[in-house]
């Protein structure tokens, strides 16, 4: 089973944020957002054609900044979110806003391929997260599975819950909390729960991750020292509640329990510099994957504290082939946890990965020089798993 | 004489040989024909001559007429003739050997008849004599019998009388009885008294239907009762001693006491005696002990208790021999019992000794204590005593092991207390103090002393004359998998483990570890790897030649550990330092506002910080570790200052053109310079010397400085700064790595991050960056 090779897109700039669009679950498609100081910035739409390996890519411009962070509502496909800096009077302001792309974007019309000659399209503001009260924005993050009317912003050192109105036109502040301690405290990093209905976000901040209900704005819990260095980056496992994942600068991915946690559950090792990214497949909880300004994408096998540590588990009526019963025995041995592959398609650091909504066995990754690259689970791995 | 005659044709008949062997065999012959056996002889004269053959001038059946016939039918004239001279030949030969024959025999008649008649004579004086032997002997017959008849009856009077006699003083010993055995009782002669008894007590039990014997038994009975009394308690008294004992259960059984019951007393009397040692020596255990060393209380117990115990066994062995299995079992459980009690306090003492660490003194106590108990042990295998000592002394010389395993782990942990003191020490009080070379040095020697000293007081265990040392367990296990193993293994791999503990403490942040002491620690198990554990082993292996051939872990195994543990202690001491100075890199890059920043005049104070610090650690590694292998390169070092400002230069240059393709071009630069270095490896493992270990800190510092240079927006003047300070650096740290080049790669980096970072990328003059750089 010979994989296919990875598919290479370049951005003219350099880029740190990307999103798949959440709400997309039949095309593959992730949102790139560039950072330059000098020119316009863009949004490249990059549709993925899985059955020809073929790029597609639409820009639209993002005249007000360059974009740190980006994000899609998991809710409608046009709308998406972006964290962005704005220069006045030689200030520079972090803002963010929700946006909203034009209707045949949205789809991904495939127009012409030369789409230099088209003009380049422009994004609608639907509304500013008014950020003047709190700070630099750090991140935005969206209600996951909700109807795309929440958000919640990290602005330094402030927690924000915003309502998006009706039409997403207006974002009303509706709740907010703040960390308070000795010195600068400065949110680097947040998830929001897709479990317990909702109510809890995960935050970084330096070397702490915080959990916070959205109901009151409350502690939940807190991991002191979570990583040696500073955290950049969390996410939640999507099948089992209670699980996290966190990465740092000290080069660790760490898991953990948020019920016990003095200890992490596991850790992993591999990276050679900072970890800025960690994201769990949405369908198979056991697939991480990691980006790290190594240069390097780990892609790892985490059976041992995945929901399904010994392997798929098939309903009795399944297996009425006695066949497919015998494959079913032959993968019930669980994998161990490992390191499935390294990618080392970038040559500069990775500041994002991000695993596609719509094919749960493809991902992309993209590091600071505009190089976006597309892989694949290896098949083997692909196969093990569903068989 | 026809015997004699027989022969004779025989003789005649065989031609001209006439020596005594031809004539013994054809004797033999005859005699052979005679009694019907086969001719085995003639067999191999080719022709066997038929016994019956009438021809044959031998043969008993010769015929003469047919011996003729057939002579005269076969033979010529000339051999008739000669066999006839042949013939008669013979027949003189014959002739005279005839006459000579009687003539030798004539004379020994004669001889023979003279004789028989001289015997004839005697034998008829003989006869008269005899007649009147017999004559006189009747004579004296009647005589006899006349005088045996007349003493008949006072014969028989005597007889009686000599009976009633021996029957009176047997009697009279009977009535007597009673008050002598009063008397023996009182004057004490128990034995004689039991004699007595025993003499008497048959008869009496036989005539026991007479009233008179009857009051006789029935008072010795009482006597007897009575002395068995005075016995029992003398023997229950116990103020006598063994011997006294033992002669008392000898009369007791004389006595016909039941021998089981005796057995339990006896027993129960050395029980009481035992305990009375086993007391005095629980109370010298006491609970407050001022008590005797090991070495006195092995010696009280071996002397008090097991010496007793031997007497008693041997007595008992000796009084109850004939008890059978039963009395044996007994007096096993007995030896059993106590020997166990006896043990469980000598066990309680050998605890106490845990905290002092005399060896010698132990073991002698324990070859006492082994050695004290081999008596008892032969004399009684089954209670298993020997066993029971081996098992202790084993069990302490394991604990003793254990202790000196976990002295030296306290010891070493002690080393490095010690060393941190002395790295915390020196700052204080100025620039003296021992430096790391010498503090390694010591901490090397001391733990290398104490595993020595440990050795050696492990040592002792086996020594020849020590009584336990040819056991088993001592020869094998305890050489090989208790001192090989256990205590030097085992104390390598606890350092180790100790040393590698540093590198996982939970507190990254600063780390409670200064990383001078994880520097010496890895250095110190680099020893380990290159020479110390094959010294130590082959140490080991000298003192211990253990007959034990169990698998033990090779040395090659150890040093992979330890070399293991010094890279993860020299990678760790890396991150440290490269933390160290990172974090001060960029609180220097997030805290400062660059877009507001005025023109650059100086080197900003941190990088200075960072040289220097950088220098610090360059010297500190430098005293333990060579300075390793730098890439061949011109240490022109300005040659490369030049690219860096080339490069950012290009960047300033193709900025203000703006065409939709501008962009790649001012990453085209530094992508290609990309594409032709090597990834670097930013937390690559170190090697073991000095330029490996700072090239890693600098490429840690450096990668920092690159990501957080990448999270800012910098103004022009913030875009000098960074241009300036990145030169200083070059300048100072190329220096200390392997490959200058990464360091200008990174800088490179650094800058052209920056550059692009930028809003108003204008860059200084190289001239003026020099100039600032060589004023800083």
């Amino acid at each position: 089973m010979e994989d296919d090779a990875p598919v290479i897109y370049g951005l003219e700039f350099q880029a740190r944020a990307l999103t798949p669009q959440a709400a997309e679950t039949d095309a593959i498609r992730f949102l790139v957002g560039t950072q330059s100081l000098k020119y316009d910035n863009q949004i490249h739409i990059i549709d993925f054609d899985d059955e020809n390996n073929i790029i597609n890519k639409n820009v639209l411009l993002h005249q007000v900044g360059e974009i740190w962070h980006i994000s899609a509502s998991p809710a409608d496909k046009g709308v998406l979110a972006t964290c962005y800096n704005q220069i006045s009077d030689s200030k520079v302001m972090t803002c963010a806003a929700v946006w909203r792309m034009p209707k045949e974007l949205e789809s991904g019309s495939h127009e012409s391929p030369d789409d230099s000659s088209s003009t380049t399209q422009t994004l609608e503001l639907l509304c500013h997260l008014d950020n003047t009260a709190h700070g630099n924005m750090a991140c935005v993050t969206w209600e996951p599975m909700g109807d795309g009317k929440k958000i919640i912003s990290l602005a330094d050192n402030h927690l924000l819950l915003w309502d998006l109105q009706e039409s997403s036109n207006q974002a009303v502040l509706s709740s907010s909390t703040s960390l308070e301690g000795k010195g600068q405290l400065k949110f680097t990093s947040g998830r929001w729960s897709p479990h317990h209905n909702c109510t809890q976000v995960a935050t970084a901040n330096d070397t702490t991750i915080r959990g916070w209900d959205t109901r009151n704005m409350s502690q939940i819990y807190c991991i002191e020292n979570a990583h040696g260095q500073l955290v950049r980056d969390l996410d939640f496992n999507p099948n089992k509640q209670y699980y996290l994942a966190s990465c740092g600068d000290d080069c660790k991915v760490k898991f953990w329990d948020t019920r016990n946690v003095g200890e992490p559950v596991k850790t992993l090792d591999e990276h050679s510099h900072w970890v800025w990214n960690v994201r769990y497949n949405h369908s198979h909880d056991q697939l991480i994957l990691t980006g790290s300004s190594d240069s390097r994408v780990i892609l790892s096998n985490m059976v041992s504290i995945s929901s399904e540590p010994f392997g798929h588990l098939v309903d009795e009526d399944d297996l009425s082939d006695q066949e497919d019963h015998h494959q079913e025995e032959k993968s019930k041995e669980p994998l161990p946890d490992s390191v499935i592959a390294t990618y080392e398609e970038h040559e500069d650091s990775v500041y994002a990965v991000e695993w596609s909504s719509a094919d749960p066995w493809l991902f992309a990754s993209l590091s600071y020089d505009g190089r976006l690259v597309i892989n694949r689970v290896p098949r083997a791995l692909k196969y093990h798993i569903l068989l | 004489m026809e015997a004699a005659a027989g022969p004779g044709p025989g003789l005649g008949a065989s031609p001209e040989e006439p020596e005594a062997p031809e004539r013994r065999r054809k004797a033999h012959g005859m005699l052979k024909l005679y009694y019907g056996l086969p001719e085995a002889e003639s067999a191999a004269s080719g022709v066997p001559p038929d016994p019956r053959d009438p021809t044959d001038l031998n043969g008993a059946h010769f015929d003469p007429e047919v011996f003729l016939d057939k002579l005269r039918k076969e033979c010529p004239l000339a051999q008739l003739m000669d066999s006839e001279t042949d013939m008669v030949r013979q027949i003189r030969a014959l002739d005279s050997d005839m006459q000579t024959l009687v003539y030798e025999n004539y004379n020994k008649f004669i001889c023979a008849t003279d004789t028989i008649r001289k015997m004839k004579n005697d034998f008829r004086k003989m006869e008269d004599e005899m007649d009147r032997l017999a004559a006189t002997m009747a004579v004296i017959t009647d005589f006899s019998a006349r005088i045996s008849a007349t003493l008949q009856d006072r014969h028989e009077r005597i007889t009686k009388l000599a009976g009633v006699h021996a029957l009176l003083r047997k009697l009279q010993f009977l009535f007597e009885l009673p008050s002598r055995l009063t008397k023996c009782v009182e004057l004490g002669a128990y034995g004689q008294a039991v004699r007595y008894q025993g003499r008497a007590r048959a008869v009496l039990q036989q005539y026991q239907h007479l009233p008179s014997f009857r009051a006789i038994q029935d008072d010795c009975q009482l006597i007897t009762a009575r002395l068995a009394q005075q016995l029992r308690q003398k023997f229950r008294d116990g103020g006598a001693g063994a011997p006294e004992l033992a002669e008392c259960v000898e009369l007791l059984l004389a006595l016909g006491e039941p021998a089981e019951e005796l057995c339990d007393e006896f027993l129960a009397h050395a029980r009481g005696r035992l305990e009375g040692k086993l007391g005095g020596l629980e109370a010298e255990l006491g609970p407050s002990p001022p008590a005797p060393d090991v070495l006195e209380f092995t010696d009280r117990g071996g002397s008090g208790f097991v010496s007793g115990l031997c007497q008693v066994v041997a007595s008992y062995q000796e009084l109850f021999s004939a008890q059978g299995p039963a009395g044996v079992e007994k007096l096993v459980a007995f030896a059993r019992e106590l020997g166990g009690r006896y043990f469980a306090l000598v066990e309680r003492r050998l605890a106490q000794e845990q905290g002092s660490g005399d060896n010698s003194l132990l073991v002698r106590a324990l070859d006492r204590f082994h050695r004290r108990l081999r008596a008892p042990g032969t004399m009684l295998p089954a209670a298993g005593l020997t066993e029971g000592a081996t098992e202790i002394v084993e069990r302490a010389a394991r604990e003793r092991l254990g202790q000196h395993l976990q002295g030296l782990c306290a010891a070493f942990s002690g080393c490095l207390t010690d060393v941190r003191q002395a790295l915390a020490a020196p700052r204080l009080a100025g620039k003296e103090g021992p430096g790391l070379g010498e503090l390694l040095a010591s901490v090397s020697g001391a733990i290398l002393g104490h595993i020595k000293a440990s050795l050696a007081a492990v040592h002792l265990f086996t020594a020849k004359d020590v009584s336990f040392s040819n056991k088993a367990y001592f020869r094998g296990e305890f050489c090989s998998q208790g001192v090989r193993e256990g205590l030097i293994v085992g104390f390598i791999r606890s350092m180790c483990q100790t040393a590698s503990g540093f590198c996982d403490s939970p507190g990254e942040k600063g780390g409670a570890t200064p990383p001078a002491l994880l520097l010496l620690l890895s250095r110190l198990c680099l020893d380990y790897e290159t020479s110390t554990i094959s010294y130590i082993l082959t140490l080991t292996d000298e003192q211990f030649l253990g007959q034990d051939h169990s698998p033990v872990t090779p040395v090659s195994t150890l040093c992979a550990e330890a070399r293991e543990t010094a890279r993860r202690l020299l990678t760790h001491y890396v991150k440290v330092q490269g933390l160290v100075v990172s974090q001060m890199l960029r609180k220097s890059v997030e805290t400062r506002d660059w877009l507001t920043t005025l023109e650059p005049r100086n080197v900003r104070a941190v990088m200075k910080r960072v040289v220097e610090d950088t220098t610090a650690i360059d010297v500190q590694v430098g005293l333990l570790y060579e300075e390793g292998v730098r890439k061949a390169q011109s240490s022109d070092s300005s040659k490369r200052t030049f690219s860096v400002y080339s490069s950012s230069r290009q960047q300033g240059r193709y900025a203000p053109s703006y065409t939709p393709s501008a962009p790649m071009d001012t990453n085209l630069l530094s992508n290609i310079q990309k594409l032709f270095s090597e990834r670097i490896d930013v937390f690559s493992p170190v090697e073991f010397n000095k330029v490996s270990v700072l090239t890693g800190i600098i490429k840690i510092s450096l990668k920092t400085l690159l990501e957080c240079v990448r999270l800012r927006t910098f103004g022009r003047y913030g875009l000098q700064q960074v241009q300036v300070d990145c030169h200083f650096l070059q300048l100072y740290l190329w220096r200390f790595v392997a490959d200058e080049e990464l360091v200008h790669l990174l800088l490179d980096e650094v800058v052209a991050s920056a550059a692009l970072r930028c809003l108003d990328p204008v860059p200084m003059e190289p001239s003026v960056v020099e100039v600032i750089c060589e004023r800083g």
